[in-house]
């Protein structure tokens, strides 16, 4: 209910058929902050962020945008709205070059070159693939190109779906370095789900656990990476 | 020799109609990886109203627009219609409904303009040029066919590489969701990948009718020329549909020159069998290897 709070989610429920994938999950996220979604293997946290941006259906619950509601919102208008979701898999369309796939991140707000160059200051190694096909990147460069995509959009809020998945111990962490820049200086909403909980709390100011689509911990990340419990029964470390 | 040059002529010509329908064959393809089986029947009903404009209003162009406005319009509403309720479900449904579609156009052209084939006019004179005293079988309408079908191809090229809208269409077929989370409205983008494919096979049909005449069944030879030709040039690629109907085109019209024209569909079928047997991903296509 409030406008200034840029992403609110209450007793959000998704179901696929008999299973229930998300189950009556209540966050928020604030500016200038990244909360990581932690959980095992199929405890809900793609489910979530794809209800988030529309790509699945909600059963229940509400997912608000600076204070307006956008279940219900066709996908390709919650970007137009301010939402960006940097699906998992890194989601980079490999037939296209490292440019198209820039410049479609953009079209719909007609973003122009002066985006672009920024991107390109932003990720240095992009620029020199540029034309180059999405599909000859490396694993870090197609993240860095799927985020940069997603912030051709211009949003205040980003989802970011598993962005160190296969990626070496040093690359993931230069990813999570700029998860945790984008938020402190570009002030944005970052939601966060990870498997790998350790590097995500480590940057995160939130930390939520999932299990089986409920959330069973919502604390500051220091706290939940402290939780002996937590760490042994859900998280792995 | 002049029969080989005339040959080779004949099969650019002809190649080049079949290049326009293994256009739109691969446009569709392309945009929604359906095979459309019913591109034959459309582009009849596009070719049968620009018949009935020119034989009213006595003038080819008009009727020409108005086949290729009525082929945009056709190709809209059959994919908002009936190709929007299967695609994304098992290919066969969709073959299904492209195969239900043309047996429903062709029975309605039957019933509405009868089963007799109709002379239909060429745009250019198809009286062969003149060279040193011998008349070659390439006439100002040849030379029409090509550069339209050429022209077309061109700027089907620019438009998939050049334009915002080319690259929004291309990201709609190569991934539809992840297009979508990028704003783009990918349902839009398929119906008009449906609508330019049915622009392109009306013009096919415009240019094949002077020499097949226009009736409810005489395009299904050219569906399959056009197949064999998307197939031969790989179904992912423009330019390989442009090529492999000019191939297809010279392979026809030298087995049609030197072995008899009863031979040209079995050779048609040949080349087909063969292209699947042994590079079935086309001369051009890449996306087969970097799919595995």
């Amino acid at each position: 209910m409030n406008a200034a709070v840029p992403l609110e989610i209450e007793e959000l429920t998704t179901d696929y058929g008999a299973i229930r994938a998300v189950d009556g999950v209540t966050l928020a996220v604030n500016e200038g902050s990244v909360t990581a979604v932690l959980g095992a293997n199929g405890a809900g946290k793609t489910s979530l962020l794809r209800t988030i941006s529309g790509l699945e259906r909600a059963s229940a619950g509400r997912v608000r945008l600076y204070g307006e509601e956008i279940l219900g919102v066709a996908v390709e208008d919650i970007v137009r709205l301010g939402l960006a979701h940097v699906p998992e898999g890194r989601g980079v369309i490999t037939e296209l070059s490292t440019e198209e796939n820039l410049r479609l991140g953009g079209l719909w707000r007609g973003a122009d070159s002066a985006a672009l160059s920024e991107m390109y200051e932003l990720f240095p190694p992009l620029r020199e693939r540029r034309t180059q096909l999405a599909g000859s990147l490396s694993g870090g460069e197609r993240q860095m190109l799927s985020i940069g995509r997603a912030l051709m959009s211009a949003p205040r809020v980003l989802l970011l779906d598993e962005p160190s998945l296969g990626l070496a111990p040093i690359v993931s962490a230069q990813i999570m370095q700029l998860v945790r820049h984008l938020a402190a200086e570009r002030g944005l909403a970052v939601l966060l789900v990870e498997q790998n909980a350790r590097s995500a709390l480590a940057i995160a100011d939130r930390g939520i656990v999932l299990n089986l689509g409920r959330v069973v911990a919502d604390d500051a990340a220091a706290v939940v990476a402290a939780d002996e419990g937590l760490r042994q029964a859900y998280l792995g470390f | 020799m002049t029969r080989f040059i005339d040959l080779t002529l004949n099969g650019i010509s002809t190649g080049a109609v079949y290049a326009a329908v293994a256009l739109a064959l691969v446009l569709i393809w392309r945009a929604t990886r359906i095979v459309n089986f019913a591109q034959g029947g459309m582009l009849m009903i596009t070719t049968f109203i620009a018949s009935d404009v020119i034989s009213s209003t006595g003038s080819y162009w008009l009727g020409f627009a108005v086949a290729l406005a009525s082929g945009l319009v056709l190709g809209a509403v059959v994919e908002r219609v009936l190709i929007r309720r299967v695609e994304g479900g098992p290919p066969l449904n969709a073959v299904i409904v492209a195969l239900g579609l043309l047996i429903l156009l062709e029975a309605a052209a039957g019933m509405i303009w009868g089963n007799t084939p109709r002379s239909f006019p060429p745009a250019f004179s198809i009286r062969g040029y003149e060279v040193g005293g011998t008349r070659l079988l390439f006439a100002p309408n040849d030379t029409f066919t090509v550069l339209v079908v050429f022209a077309v191809a061109g700027a089907l090229a620019v438009l998939f590489r050049y334009t915002a809208l080319g690259l929004k269409m291309r990201a709609s077929a190569l991934a539809p969701e992840v297009a979508r989370l990028q704003g783009v409205r990918v349902g839009r983008m398929f119906t008009l990948g449906w609508a330019l494919a049915a622009l392109v096979g009306s013009l096919a049909g415009l240019l094949v009718a002077p020499s097949v005449f226009v009736g409810p069944n005489q395009f299904d030879p050219i569906l399959i020329f056009g197949f064999t030709a998307a197939v031969l040039g790989g179904l992912d690629s423009p330019p390989g549909a442009v090529v492999g109907g000019i191939l297809l085109g010279l392979v026809l019209s030298y087995v049609s020159g030197y072995e008899g024209a009863s031979l040209v569909t079995l050779a048609a079928l040949v080349v087909l069998i063969a292209v699947l047997m042994i590079r079935p991903g086309g001369l051009f296509s890449t996306s087969r290897e970097r799919r595995v």
